[in-house]
This record gives structure tokens, sequence and C-alpha cells, in this order.
């Protein structure tokens, strides 16, 4: 298999992400186009470790270890986001504005 | 760095350590066309097996991940998001890499997307349509999500026209070869990994804790 295929839908994956993350409103959106963009570098280490037949699977463990910071991650960012919920009442991420300038 | 004495005289075999000498020649070829190692590359045209089922759960992965990032209902786009966590462990069977696929629908599928559904539950986000899930820099973020795909694209292709993956070097990613890289060169980088998620844990317990600012002004 060419390596392009797998890293052209990597980028693919990283741009959607890009654009989820800049576009929504709501902070678990946010949260979940994050995790696209994790998934797609994700794809580009096994991809890339496949490709190097690399006697350390160094890709492939650091995908794993990729997984389980994205597991704890969610986890903090949801803890964080139900702490903001309580104190502010509010999922979106344009109210939450106090350390912009004043207009 | 001359390349050429690189490959010949490197100490390292191909194969060994993660700066294999593939590496050198994919740059040399980037730089200056097509080298001899690499030429027999197959062409594009003809496309393997493995070639078109790849296309085809990429195409299926990155439709899922438009309409998750698109979709006007919250609960919608989480499940989209399962689509999507779902075609990536596809393609990394189709890449060989068995074990990563199964720890991708164990941890993404199906702990992730339930935290985000909880996240969801717990923000009291409405579950139908919605006008309003968008930012007003929408025009813009299509903007750099274009571009920034389009670089990274042309990058690519520039770089890696004439890698080829061998895809049939026999347990490259079964549980067993993985299972000993990471116990054996990598125990401490899990270990330390191991930290970082008790630490989150305790993390996500103390920020959510209701009676720790009510105590601290007692």
């Amino acid at each position: 298999m060419h390596l392009l295929y797998p890293l052209i839908v990597s980028a693919g994956l990283f741009s959607i992400g890009v654009y989820g993350l800049l576009a929504r409103r709501n902070v678990v959106l946010v949260l979940m186009s994050v995790e696209l963009m994790l998934a797609a570098v994700s794809l580009n280490l096994v991809a890339f470790d496949v490709w190097l037949a690399d006697v350390l699977r160094s890709g492939q463990v650091l995908t794993l270890m990729v997984i389980a910071i994205a597991a704890a991650e969610v986890g903090l960012g949801l803890a964080i986001i139900l702490q903001l919920f309580r104190q502010r009442a509010t999922s979106a991420i344009d109210d939450l504005d106090t350390l912009r300038e004043p207009r | 760095m001359d390349p050429d004495r690189a490959t010949t005289s490197g100490a390292r075999p191909e194969r060994c350590g993660w700066l294999s000498v593939r590496t050198t020649l994919s740059m040399r070829t980037a730089a200056e066309g097509p080298a001899d190692e690499l030429a027999d590359a197959p062409s594009y045209l003809n496309v393997t097996g493995s070639e078109l089922v790849f296309v085809l759960i990429g195409v299926i992965t990155l439709g899922a991940a438009l309409l998750c990032v698109t979709s006007r209902n919250v609960v919608r786009a989480a499940l989209w998001l399962v689509v999507t966590l779902g075609g990536l462990a596809g393609l990394y069977l189709v890449l060989t890499a068995e074990l990563v696929a199964i720890v991708q629908i164990l941890i993404y599928v199906g702990a992730v997307v339930v935290l985000l559904l909880f996240g969801l539950m717990v923000t009291r986000a409405p579950i139908g349509r919605q006008p309003d899930l968008n930012t007003t820099n929408r025009p813009v973020a299509i903007v750099v999500a274009v571009a920034a795909f389009g670089l990274l694209v042309a990058a690519l292709i520039d770089a890696f026209r004439f890698a080829y993956l061998d895809l049939h070097i026999a347990g490259q990613g079964s549980p067993e070869t993985i299972g000993s890289a990471l116990f054996g060169s990598w125990v401490l980088a899990f270990e330390v990994l191991s930290v970082l998620l008790l630490a989150a844990l305790i993390g996500a317990i103390a920020v959510t804790r209701r009676d720790v600012g009510a105590q601290g002004r007692r």
C-alpha cells in the first residue's frame, strides 16, 4: 500500500478537526473535535510505524499511549466543563470571554 | 551529509531502531527525484485489494467525521464520532495494527464517547436540533481548515510520493509483538503513563468536588 493513502486520510481528519474546533459553539463538541485531531495523529503514527518496520514498534506503542492520554484528557476536560457549567450555567464558548479586552 | 555514505557505512542495518535507513532514502527521493531503490514501488494505477478497502473505509471515516462536526444535533454528533472512531479502527486493521485497533474500540468507542455523552447530559444539552451550534466565525474556520488540508496534502505528496508500505511482514501489530515491546523497551514510559492517569483521575475528582470551596472558606 502506498504511504500516501493513510497520510491523506489523516490530513483530512485533522483538517475536519480544525474546522470543528474553530466553528463549534458547545464546549463538548469542541472536545470532540480535539479527539478527531488526536485520532488523525494516531493514524499517522501507525502508518509510519508500519512503513519503517521498526523493531521497537515505537509508532504503535506511542499510539496506545496517545489513546490513554486522550482518555485522561477527556476525563479532565469533562470535569472542567462540569465545574464551568455549575459556576456559569452555560456551555457555549462565546459566553466565556472574561479574559478578553473590554469592548 | 552525503546520504549515500549514510546508507552504506551506517552501522545500523536496515529495519533496526527508530530512524531506519529508509528515512534517509525517502528524503533523498523527495529532494532529487526517484532513487533506484524506490523506483520499483508499484504505480498508483494498479490498486491492490488492501488499498481499495482502505480507501472505502477512509471515505466512510471522513464522511462520518464531517457529519460529526457539521451536525446540528449534539447527540447525533457524538454518535457520528462513534462511526468515525470505529472506521479508524478498521483502518488500523488494514494497516495490520491489530492490537491498536482493538484498544481503539475498547477505549475510544467504549469509554471516551460514553464520557462525552455524559458530558452532554450534565451540561443539559438540548436533545433536538439546535440552530446556534456554530459560532459566527464559521467562514473563517472553513478557510483555515481547507488551507490546512491543502498545505498538508501538497507537502505529503511532495515528500512521500514513492513511499510504499509492506503489509506482508508477519505479526507486525499482533498483541504479542506490541506487548513485548511495550513491557520491554517502553516499560518506563508505560509506568509514567499510569502515574499520569492516576494524576488525571485525582485531578478530575478534585476539580468537581462541591465541598472543597466551602471547607476553604470556613
